[in-house]
């Protein structure tokens, strides 16, 4: 974790702004923010006082052309969660706002129906009134017996928090797309089906109509036809027609997939191997094989043909399909299994969501140092991997890798003009031809002259058409492409900051007296005139947070840029001493004697509380574009960011007061989340699918670690022990005892590599030198019997590695520990309460112990002279100096950071191929004995 | 109460803070022995015979062809004038078998299988470029592993030790006896030899263990019942005789204090090593130091280990290095004891054990024997700890470390945590340039 959330709860949101702008008038204690908010309640979290549900939930509705929009589910399925929702008003209101070209049947210029193959559309929805925003995603689903065979559905992500709708929008909208594209395949599945079987029935219809009309011919030999001949063929004529009308949407419906692969940005739905499965051969070569879902279609059910009319009733008294008989039970019951997965990813505060995504798009990129601390399941999240794979089991884990690998660099969007141009939509394109052939490569003659993803959605808020009316439409299709050109054009500059754009939003919103604002939609292209299309063809796939307008790494300007000729020779090395030209070494400092200077401003203010908002994107691409991933530039705020990462004082300068309010600061939160019912969500919960499961793990870490540090007045010296390598053995009889002190000082346990942690939870037989090269924390049984003597003469032969903590005795024998830095990890008095809470707060300054290791690593005149003839003593001395001065490491601080930067070098010196050969380090130090 | 120093936690002076342990073996390793700068093999009683880096612990080969443990090991390096130097190593195994190992490509040379013995030893005489096996018999091989000569069958118990002496000589212990053999070129030319046995020595009352050459004009041997018997290389007569000099030596009077017990395994002379000056001799528990100039022990440590010490070595710099049963090794530095005219307090590891009087003592009767002589003892300035089972052999890496056998079935390597730390920085940097991460990469 790069930072706490609770932390950034407190935070205020234009702060670093104003910090960057201009210093504040008042010295900053005295400065009391003022709440944005403040007109609405009294606390940040009251701004969703006007909700009358008391959590997020997911909303399906369909508008139904018989009683028009109804809602069909709930996610959740729990009558409380919406509570006094109305939810067929707010079906009404979603419902209406569909601006897909939902035109079927008949096309003047063809002679059947065609199938419209719908884009799904985007919208972002707000009812002040009601206190509800959405993000509502419509889809079309296919329906033979539906007016023009389809039928409107929605599915909507209903939150109090505006915020989290437009921040999420991104992840929101990936993940239901894939939603939707799982209930759309097997809503293609169940519509072939049926096609099928009316072909079927069709087909024996005309059997029986043709023999009938045999008979009467045979029978009647007066030379002319009677009405009921004539009649009879008549329907025959229908039926045939209707044959060929069927089999030419079964073919449609058919080519789907082949039609669709060619867009390049089209994921299809693809049902995942379960993980055992997944290299069993299924996988499939994109280009080789086709697409999976054409074998949908392959096995159908033998089916019974039965004569029907040949003018199927089309009135209101029949029943229409329900969503479930719409869908193929299996995609079915996996776009439930998606969306509360949705459900559960998206829970909780925005900040909490955004923090999360943040730290972990951080974390990705920090991938020198992010093996020692962080989760190892979070590490071994592959990239995306576009591959076709049979349809086999889909496990929900699978489901949570799959929902990670969508966005493999969780994509962080603040601002609205951000938002808006990822809103991308593929144009539809409707079709003209007639396909006569069944064979698939028919469909590659199907161009799409118009791939553009076309991006005018930049014709925002301002463009709006401001209105009395109830629905407030912001940008929709029908706004933009009723404008002209330069109209569009011209309204294009969105608001400068994500900031003023968002409170634009929300004053507005106190303002105004509709109920519903459609602050913007995806529209499809059926609407927009092809000359439109044409005059924004640079906007394809282009998304904000991708460019490289920021030029990346930015190094700073040398410090002295005179010495020219010494800077060509170690060329090579400067690239590294540039990286924090302020701590590293110079050539001009060699002995680290001057200060750190103080750079950009520092994002921590005087009583340390962090004031660091959820970072925007840019500073953190900016920063951590690098393959070491963590240098920013110098210049405005990536400085303060760094300084803020390395500077030593922070946190440590006021160490008391910042840790009290930070604690008090994460109490707090849990207090108002916890009590406040307004509260969007009132637990909590985890942002990610990926660390759902260890995040269980990490509360009761953080849970009992809490307990260590207060219970036991020698935790420093234990923790100490781990940080700095040295096995630490927890020994006691009860298991039970000794399994949660070793899950408790787990949390300080620096990983060696890649690979799980080197934890032993219970041990029982003695150990052995090669158990302290392998695990560094060891759960010990101690036995009375002579077994147990064993264990313990081993232990005491082998004293010298390790420290033993007796969890019978509560003594610990460990050397001394005289640093400062585990006093802020494990402070006894600290007032966090909560467990994930301390996991954090561990994480967090572990975070910047990696930090300084790596700096510390991957300095080159640290290590090695600088000249050939410079002794080793100096380089020794040099290195001693950065550590204590510049990192301002004290006493055992060093040796922490030491091994630490030795398991950097060990993982990245190893060679891909071999596992890299454990080794034991050591120091001859003497151990004492400490006793409660 | 254990006599046996203790050092504590705190080493200042030992290097070795960090460690590898080499796995593989499935039985007692008994024997290391170095091929090069950075190579090393280990075999055992397992019959499988190792290759290792000793920089990097990587195992570089394993060796599979011995049925039995195995009995001697020998480096066999060519004395080509060739550039490549071709390391072969030979092994001796209880399947009476020999093989040649080429370690570069860690494949079987050649395989002799018609001996009547096991092999107990083999040496190697690079001058002639002949290999010999000692088992019932001693055999002369020439590389081609030609059968050159032998001699007739000596004994069962057969010969347990060989060394090269001048003028084409060996020196072979047969249990009691130190039998002296001449290599003799053949009438016929070639490359023919015959062998000769030229004299036999049966100075020593019980079997003799150790066989060390110090120089060319001296070797000495070391016997089950503490005999030590320095002799001259070239007429082999017997320069100087320490027997029970363990209890004759520095401090005469301290022997009835400290109570050693006089059992054989007590006081046999295990291993021997020796520089130019002195020979070491690890004699049961302890360690003994003689001068060989001025033919007496100078300094001892007699109670060095908890058992049987099993392996000595010098290294160059005063130190020295003990193995030993109980599992630990030991590094001792043969210190000069300071000539104070009084001392107040005896230094070092007496005080710690009643020596201090008797020391003082001594101190004073030397002083009035020779007052110009330096006095020594060994002053032990580490101990590693790592193997759970006697250590049976060491091989000294200098810088790169040291490697310990044990019969723990596991070889560590100790390596100096400094050293080894900025080897990793250089590597690193080594391969942030290679790998172009110096450059900016975008």
């Amino acid at each position: 974790m790069i930072s706490a959330p609770d932390v950034v709860a407190f935070t205020r949101e234009e702060e670093l702004e104003d910090e960057l702008c201009s210093e504040p008038p008042l010295p900053e204690e005295y400065s009391v923010p003022l709440f944005p908010f403040a007109s609405h309640g009294a606390n940040p979290w009251a701004k969703v006082a006007g909700s009358k549900f008391t959590r997020d939930f997911i909303l399906i509705s369909e508008f139904s052309e018989q009683v028009g929009p109804q809602p069909l589910l709930t996610i959740p399925d729990d009558a409380k969660v919406s509570g006094t929702f109305d939810l067929n008003y707010f079906s009404l209101r979603i419902m209406s706002v569909d601006y897909q070209a939902s035109f079927v049947g008949h096309p003047p210029g063809s002679a059947y129906p065609k199938l419209n193959f719908v884009e799904d559309s985007k919208v972002v929805l707000g009812d002040s009134k009601e206190g509800a925003f959405a993000y509502v995603h419509h889809l079309t689903l296919y329906d033979l017996e539906a007016r023009g065979f389809v039928r409107p559905f929605c599915m909507a992500y209903i939150s109090a928090d505006e915020h989290k709708i437009m921040q999420q929008f991104q992840e929101l909208s990936a993940e239901f797309s894939r939603a939707s594209e799982c209930l759309k395949t097997g809503n293609r599945k169940a519509f072939a089906n049926e096609l099928e079987k009316k072909l079927k029935d069709l087909d024996y219809t005309r059997t029986v109509l043709h023999n009938e009309t045999e008979i009467q011919k045979k029978a009647n030999d007066k030379g002319y036809y009677t009405t009921q001949a004539i009649e009879k063929a008549n329907e025959l004529a229908s039926v045939e027609k209707s044959i060929i009308e069927h089999q030419d949407l079964l073919k449609q419906i058919r080519s789907y997939p082949y039609r669709k692969l060619k867009e390049s940005d089209f994921h299809p739905y693809e049902p995942e191997c379960a993980p055992g499965q997944a290299n069993a051969g299924c996988g499939r070569d994109l280009t080789a094989s086709e697409p999976a879902e054409t074998h949908l279609y392959a096995h159908v059910p033998s089916y019974t043909p039965k004569l029907i009319k040949a003018k199927s009733a089309k009135c209101f008294d029949k029943k229409l399909k329900t969503l479930e008989e719409l869908c193929d039970i299996y995609f079915f019951t996996q776009t439930l299994d998606q969306l509360h997965q949705i459900e559960r990813t998206f829970r909780g505060d925005v900040c909490y969501l955004l923090t999360d995504q943040i730290s972990r798009a951080l974390l990705k990129q920090q991938s020198v140092t992010n093996f020692l601390f962080e989760d190892v399941s979070f590490l071994d999240e592959k990239p995306p991997e576009k591959q076709y794979r049979g349809c086999r089991g889909l496990g929900q884990d699978v489901v949570d890798r799959k929902c990670s690998e969508e966005s493999p660099a969780p994509k962080v969007v603040i601002s609205l003009g951000a938002y808006k141009s990822s809103v991308e939509c593929v144009p539809i394109k409707m079709e003209q031809e007639i396909e006569d052939s069944q064979e698939p490569k028919m469909t590659e003659s199907v161009t799409f002259d118009h791939q553009e993803n076309l991006d005018y959605l930049d014709a925002d808020i301002k463009g709006s058409i401001s209105s009395g009316e109830s629905i407030e439409v912001l940008g929709t299709e029908k706004s933009a492409s009723g404008l002209t050109k330069s109209e569009s054009q011209a309204s294009l500059p969105v608001s400068p900051s994500p900031q003023a754009g968002r409170s634009k939003v929300g004053s507005r919103r106190t303002v105004s007296e509709d109920s519903i604002e459609v602050l913007s939609t995806c529209p499809s292209e059926s609407l927009i005139p092809e000359d439109f299309k044409a005059s924004y063809p640079s906007a394809i796939n282009e998304e904000p947070y991708a460019d490289d307008e920021e030029g990346g790494l930015r190094f700073a300007p040398k410090l002295n840029p005179d010495n020219a000729d010494e800077q060509e020779d170690v060329s090579k090395q400067d690239n590294l001493v540039q990286v924090d030209s302020s701590c590293c070494i110079g050539k001009e400092s060699p002995n680290f004697l001057e200060p750190l200077p103080d750079l950009g401003q520092k994002p921590c203010d005087e009583d340390g509380v962090v004031r660091i908002p959820p970072q925007p994107y840019r500073q953190a691409e900016q920063g951590l574009r690098g393959s070491f991933g963590g240098f920013p530039s110098h210049d405005g705020i990536s400085g303060g960011f760094l300084s803020y990462e390395l500077d030593s004082r922070y946190l440590t300068g006021s160490r008391e007061v910042s840790k009290s309010s930070l604690d008090e600061c994460s109490d707090s939160t849990s207090y108002i989340s916890s009590a406040a019912s307004t509260c969007s969500d009132r637990t909590p919960s985890p942002a990610h699918p990926a660390c759902q499961a260890s995040e269980r793990h990490k509360k009761k870490a953080g849970q009992n670690a809490l307990r260590f540090i207060r219970q036991y007045p020698f935790a420093h010296p234990a923790i100490y022990s781990l940080l700095s390598g040295r096995t630490l053995i927890v020994l006691g009889e009860e298991e039970a005892i000794v399994k949660k002190l070793v899950t408790a000082l787990s949390i300080f346990v620096p990983n060696c590599g890649v690979y799980a942690k080197p934890v032993k939870h219970w041990v029982t037989s003695p150990l052995h030198v090669v158990d302290f090269q392998k695990w560094k924390l060891i759960g010990l049984q101690r036995m009375a019997s002579p077994a147990g003597v064993n264990v313990l003469h081993a232990l005491s032969r082998y004293s010298r590695y390790v420290s033993v903590l007796d969890a019978d005795s509560k003594t610990l024998r460990c050397p001394l520990y005289k640093g400062t830095l585990v006093s802020r990890l494990a402070d006894h008095r600290t007032q966090i309460k909560r467990g994930s809470t301390y996991y954090m707060h561990v994480q967090s300054i572990l975070t910047q112990l990696c930090s300084k290791a790596f700096l510390f690593t991957f300095c080159h005149h640290l290590h090695l002279p600088i000249s050939e003839r410079e002794p080793e003593e100096s380089v020794v001395n040099r290195r001693m100096n950065f550590l204590k001065l510049q990192l301002g490491l004290a006493n055992e601080d060093i040796k922490i950071v030491q091994y630490l930067a030795e398991l950097l070098k060990l993982q990245y010196i190893q060679e891909p191929g071999q596992g890299v050969n454990p080794l034991l380090r050591f120091d001859y130090v003497p151990s004492f004995l400490y006793k409660i | 109460k254990s006599s046996v120093q203790t050092i504590g936690e705190e080493q200042i002076q030992n290097p070795y803070t960090e460690l590898l342990v080499l796995k593989g073996h499935q039985d007692i390793v008994r024997f290391l022995v170095q091929i090069d700068d950075c190579r090393f093999a280990s075999a055992g009683d397992d019959g499988i015979i190792f290759l290792w880096n000793a920089q990097t612990g990587e195992k570089l080969f394993e060796l599979h062809g011995h049925t039995h443990k195995i009995t001697a090991i020998a480096p066999f390096s060519s004395s080509d004038a060739s550039e490549e130097k071709n390391h072969l190593i030979l092994t001796a195994s209880a399947d009476r078998t020999v093989i040649v190992w080429d370690c570069t490509s860690g494949r079987q040379v050649q395989k002799v299988s018609c001996f009547h013995s096991t092999v107990k030893c083999l040496t190697v005489l690079q001058r002639l470029d002949v290999w010999l096996s000692g088992g019932s018999d001693l055999c002369v091989w020439n590389r081609k592993l030609d059968l050159l000569c032998k001699t007739s069958h000596l004994t069962d118990a057969g010969i347990s030790a060989l060394v090269e002496l001048p003028k084409n000589c060996v020196a072979a212990t047969v249990g009691k006896e130190l039998v002296i053999f001449r290599l003799i070129a053949s009438n016929d030319g070639s490359e023919g030899w015959n062998v000769l046995e030229v004299k036999r020595l049966v100075d020593h009352q019980d079997n003799i263990l150790s066989l060390v050459s110090v120089n060319d004009l001296t070797f000495v041997t070391g016997s089950h019942v503490g005999e030590l018997i320095v002799w001259d290389a070239l007429d082999w007569t017997k320069q100087a005789c320490e027997c029970n000099f363990w209890d004759s030596s520095v401090p005469p009077d301290v022997q009835p204090e400290i109570k050693l017990s006089q059992s054989p395994n007590e006081t046999s002379v295990q291993h021997l090593t020796s520089d130019d000056e002195c020979v070491f001799a690890a004699v049961g528990k302890g360690i003994y130091v003689y001068n060989l100039q001025m033919k007496r022990v100078i300094a001892c440590q007699r109670t060095a280990h908890d058992s049987s010490v099993l392996h000595i070595e010098k290294l160059p710099n005063r130190q020295l290095i003990s193995c030993s049963e109980d599992g630990s090794v030991r590094i001792w530095e043969l210190r000069e004891k300071q000539q104070l005219p009084a001392e107040p307090v005896p230094t070092g590891f007496f005080n710690m054990w009643g020596f201090g009087r008797a020391n003082k003592q001594a101190n004073q009767a030397a002083k009035k024997m020779q007052d110009n002589t330096p006095m020594y003892f060994l002053e032990l300035v580490g101990d590693l700890i790592g193997h759970s089972s006697a250590v049976q052999m060491f091989l000294y890496f200098g810088e790169l470390g040291l490697a310990t056998c044990s019969a723990d079935h596991l070889i560590i390597l100790w390596k100096d945590g400094e050293r080894e730390s900025r080897l990793r920085s250089l590597t690193l940097f080594q391969k942030l340039a290679q790998n172009g991460d110096l450059q900016l990469k975008f």
